[in-house]
């Protein structure tokens, strides 16, 4: 059933590039339909998933022999990260369609790309060959420059172009070292799950870890390679900007762990230490970045890359709290900044034509929009992570799992959650409760539309339930990280 | 001497070609001289593709041919040619609308000619036969690319053409008599023996060395690989569009054929080695130059281009480069890996040609600006040139992809010392991805002005002949499907390799 999330996913990609162009009603409706369906299929195989799967285990969704001459298959399965993070997809691309229902330039060719930018997206989460993986992976690239080329706003052709460079830098880094260990393994296969069997020597692994990791990690925001992110986020109608910073980011923090991790320990154990700060600094630099920015939407792209670093710091803990942390940091991180990004894009900008702070200050956005107000600061209270939401879950036990592998560290990232407060709370009070000054000033703005009301719910909905009861997710990442594909991971047996 | 003309039997594809330049000639001076010129194009560019059809035919059910001393015929050789008569018939195809010329006769006749040159060319066993099939392929093709007499784009090209071309004739035909001065023999297996024969008592005298560089001087400006580039982006930009497609496409794969059996039947046992820590004297360090060179100069100069052609022309210098990466490959590898490259390459730059020659026969120039808008005036056009860059770019799920990733795969596992790979190439693989990663940049250029730039407010309405539509659109359809079944055309290619002359 998940892997039928791929297919129309694509379906309805192409579905939507044979309409005729002028209808875009039907293109709506086209999208938001296969959106759902991917959402309910994704729902469906979690639930399936859950009733037939001994814990944590990787069940084939399909095997076939697909290129015999270099032993490539067309492997799909899932486990439990990889259910969460469809799960994500799903909601992310439910909730993107629905705050992208204004578009009205190129209506079909938007929700074109968009979908085949998800269906991207579903197949990196779902595929275990590191070839087919590796396919999805950059069949996401092209949608993404384009929804920011054509339908962006601020410096879009720039911001594209980089993202675009950025993405395909990175993934000729993750090609070298995925042909390099399918040549030096020699098993003649490029399954994950054979390759993760084989030992690899260590000097080869200690290059080879640190090419894979870093290729991935680029695309996960990872300092000092995520200056595509804040420039890409801007520039991206709010559509793309959701999907970059709730999805797309994902899919670097989840090959990171999948492939880089999972095949290279003892390359992973080599530079644990040096990506950890990476990640801190990434923390503490995104979030101070983030604190003076005057752009509204600079603020959450910076953020993002901050909230990134939990990930990866989460990752770098090698403990089993750390990276069950880091794998739920991943999904509530994708809710939350889709939810910020939507406010600040679509509910804001798409009214008021600006997104710069001083600008928005004499509107006093309380009064003139309360929905966005309130919506801005509940999604704001969970980003800084605030008990009850998803993110609070998620960050503490990275924390916790990092303080006992690096202190001092620990103690730096616990500031970047100060930061993180900081940084909502100037925004809060500087867009959204300003003393109205000018009472001159007062700007009549339409409506939030019903569909914009239904986005928000849903994403506000995921972030609380998953806050209140985290165990929904949990019971499949924890055990999923206790399987035999992670072994690699735990020195010395299973946690 | 025997009277029978049994010899001519395993020619008989090559004679249809030849007999069908002819009949071009007749039928454009004796029968519809005085008709209007698309009539002409439609029945003298109708007896070429007849003729190329009907060797095609031929090859394919035929009587199997046997090979005689010089000649070479196997089932990958006559794979091979019923792909290039493919690849002629689509430039046949796209000269119908050109309005360049009125000498069609003379156009197709030689167009013909020079397929019949790399038909020749590609059966070749024998140095000499090589040296003429080239010039027969060559000679033709330094007129064709002069044809239109009204651009001096045309004849800057050709000259620079046809000096080049000439000077690496020369060199390749010095080479070729150092060689035959040292072994006395110019049949590429038993030059190889012979090679193999001077090894065991190491070390090689320097002449051998001086042959094998000036002969792989002559197909590096055949294949356009660096340093020997200069003339392609002239040639490119200056030639009729047709004429531009033939060149990138059909006879790059004949060189890059030759090229290949060249090296690994009659330079074989002298490879020496180009791995990063120990460089030794052989093709292998020539040709890790050669691409390396190619690769980092294509991509650079590509990034400037403000012509589409010359964009191209530069994108196929730096795929010259990618596609030398194979012969670092294992024997097992290296020539399906090659081989699929070329072969997908030729087809996806057949394709950009051939839109490029529509574009410009619809009243465009290939300036990129020229090219505002045109995903809304043509969207089947503009969308299989989405395909067609995006497959040169090598994204998913392309030919062009896997093409690339084959490549790379193969130069990895090639060095093998006892078993285990060594990963001797890294260093070039890491340069050939990361020229790679850059070239997204200049070819996301050209579908930027595609799809986001807006229609100019000028443009005339777009309506490209049906003939040309449906080839491009073909041509677009196969660079997807080998990109998601690569296997239907690997599967068949080791089948037709087993059985070659090539030995290793």
């Amino acid at each position: 059933m998940l892997a039928w999330t791929i297919y129309i996913s694509f379906l309805g990609a192409a579905a939507l590039a044979l309409l005729p162009p002028e209808s875009r009603r039907a293109a709506r409706i086209t999208a938001l339909l296969t959106a759902l369906a991917g959402l309910a299929l994704a729902l469906g195989g979690a639930a399936q998933y859950e009733a037939h799967t001994p814990a944590g285990g990787l069940v084939d969704l399909v095997n076939m022999p697909w290129i015999t001459e270099l032993g490539i298959n067309f492997h799909l399965g899932a486990d439990g990260v990889s259910v969460t993070l469809v799960l994500l997809t799903g909601i992310a691309a439910v909730a993107g369609v629905l705050f992208s229902w204004n578009i009205e330039r190129r209506t079909r060719e938007f929700f074109a790309l968009y979908l085949a930018l998800i269906a991207g997206v579903y197949g990196v989460f779902l595929s275990f060959d590191l070839f087919l993986l590796f396919v999805f992976y950059e069949i996401a690239i092209i949608p993404k420059y384009f929804l920011i080329a054509v339908w962006g706003s601020t410096r879009r052709e720039y911001g594209a172009m980089k993202l675009a460079l950025y993405s395909l830098a990175g993934s000729a880094m993750v090609l070298v070292g995925l042909i390099a260990a399918y040549v030096v393994s020699g098993a003649h296969s490029f399954d994950l799950v054979v390759l993760a069997k084989q030992s690899y020597p260590v000097a080869f692994q200690h290059w080879a870890f640190l090419l894979v990791f870093v290729g991935f990690a680029v695309l996960a925001g990872l300092w000092p390679f995520h200056t595509w992110a804040p420039t890409g986020h801007v520039a991206a109608p709010t559509a793309a900007s959701m999907l970059l910073a709730g999805v797309v980011m994902k899919l670097g923090a989840y090959g990171a762990l999948r492939v880089a991790m999972t095949l290279f320990p003892e390359g992973l154990r080599f530079w644990q230490n040096g990506i950890a700060l990476l990640a801190v600094i990434g923390i503490v630099y995104g979030g101070s970045v983030a604190l003076v920015q005057r752009d509204l939407k600079f603020v959450i792209g910076y953020s993002s890359v901050s909230h990134m670093g939990f990930v990866l710091l989460g990752l770098m803990t090698l403990t089993q709290i750390g990276l069950s942390g880091a794998v739920l940091q991943m999904f509530s991180h994708g809710i939350i900044a889709g939810l910020l990004f939507a406010v600040v894009g679509r509910m804001i900008y798409d009214r008021t034509h600006t997104r710069e702070l001083s600008e928005l200050q004499p509107m006093n956005l309380s009064v003139l929009a309360p929905f966005a107000a309130v919506t801005f600061v509940i999604a704001g209270a969970a980003s800084m992570g605030l008990p009850g939401f998803s993110g609070f879950i998620a960050e503490l036990q990275v924390l916790a799992g990092a303080w006992g592998v690096f202190p001092r560290l620990t103690i730096l990232a616990g500031v970047g959650v100060v930061v993180g407060i900081a940084f909502m709370v100037r925004i809060w009070i500087k867009a959204f409760f300003a003393e109205n000054e000018a009472k001159g000033a007062a700007v009549q703005i339409e409506p939030i539309t019903v569909a914009e009301k239904a986005g928000a719910y849903l994403l506000l909905g995921t972030t609380v339930l998953i806050g209140l009861w985290p165990g929904l997710l949990l019971n499949l990442i924890t055990p999923t990280l206790r399987s035999p594909l992670f072994q690699p991971l735990w020195k010395g047996g299973p946690p | 001497m025997s009277l029978s003309l049994e010899w001519m039997i395993p020619l008989v594809p090559e004679e249809i070609v030849i007999v069908t330049a002819l009949a071009a000639l007749v039928v454009d001076f004796g029968m519809v001289r005085r008709k209007t010129p698309a009539l002409r194009a439609a029945a003298v560019g109708g007896t070429a593709c007849l003729g190329c059809v009907a060797a095609m035919i031929w090859l394919a059910l035929g009587p199997e041919a046997k090979g005689a001393e010089m000649l070479a015929l196997t089932p990958l050789t006559q794979f091979l040619k019923m792909a290039l008569l493919a690849m002629t018939v689509v430039v046949a195809v796209l000269s119908f609308g050109a309005r360049f010329t009125r000498h069609l006769g003379e156009y197709f006749a030689l167009l013909l000619i020079a397929t019949a040159g790399m038909m020749l060319l590609i059966s070749s066993e024998n140095l000499l036969m090589i040296f003429i099939a080239l010039e027969m392929l060559s000679l033709p093709l330094y007129v064709l690319t002069a044809f239109n007499k009204t651009s001096a784009a045309s004849a800057e090209g050709a000259l620079k053409y046809f000096l080049f071309g000439s000077v690496a004739a020369a060199f390749t035909l010095f080479g070729i008599s150092l060689l035959y001065g040292m072994t006395g023999d110019l049949q590429l297996g038993s030059l190889a023996e012979k090679i193999a024969e001077k090894l065991k008592t190491p070390p090689l005298e320097p002449v051998y060395y001086a042959g094998l560089v000036m002969t792989l001087a002559g197909f590096a400006f055949k294949v356009a690989a660096a340093p020997f580039h200069f003339w392609a982006p002239d040639v490119y930009e200056g030639a009729p569009a047709p004429i531009a497609c033939f060149i990138a496409s059909g006879s790059k794969v004949a060189s890059f054929f030759v090229l290949a059996r060249i090296i690994v039947e009659g330079f074989g046992p002298m490879h020496g080695s180009a791995g990063w820590e120990g460089f030794e004297a052989g093709w292998m360090p020539v040709l890790a130059v050669l691409a390396v060179v190619s690769m980092v100069a294509g991509n650079i100069a590509a990034l400037v281009q403000s012509s589409v052609k010359r964009l191209l022309a530069y994108s196929a210098i730096a795929h010259a480069g990618y596609a030398l990466l194979a012969f670092f490959g294992n024997p097992r590898q290296m020539l399906p890996a090659l081989f699929f490259y070329v072969i997908t390459y030729a087809l996806t730059v057949l394709g950009a040609f051939a839109v490029v020659a529509v574009v410009e026969n619809n009243g465009g120039r290939d300036r990129l600006g020229d090219w505002a808008g045109l995903g809304r005036r043509s969207p089947l056009l503009a969308g299989c040139m989405f395909v067609f860059m995006l497959s040169l770019a090598g994204i998913p799920p392309l030919a062009g992809f896997f093409g690339k990733f084959y490549v790379f795969t193969a130069a990895l596992g090639g060095t093998t010392a006892g078993g285990k790979p060594d990963l001797a190439m890294l260093w070039l693989v890491i340069i050939a991805v990361a020229a790679s990663a850059i070239s997204l940049y200049y070819y996301l250029q050209v579908l930027k002005q595609i799809y986001t730039a807006e229609v100019p407010a000028d443009s005339k309405p777009f309506c490209p002949p049906y003939a040309a539509l449906l080839s491009i659109a073909l041509l677009a359809g196969l660079v997807i499907a080998l990109g998601c079944a690569p296997g239907w055309l690997l599967g068949k290619l080791p089948f037709v390799l087993n059985s070659t002359a090539i030995r290793l």
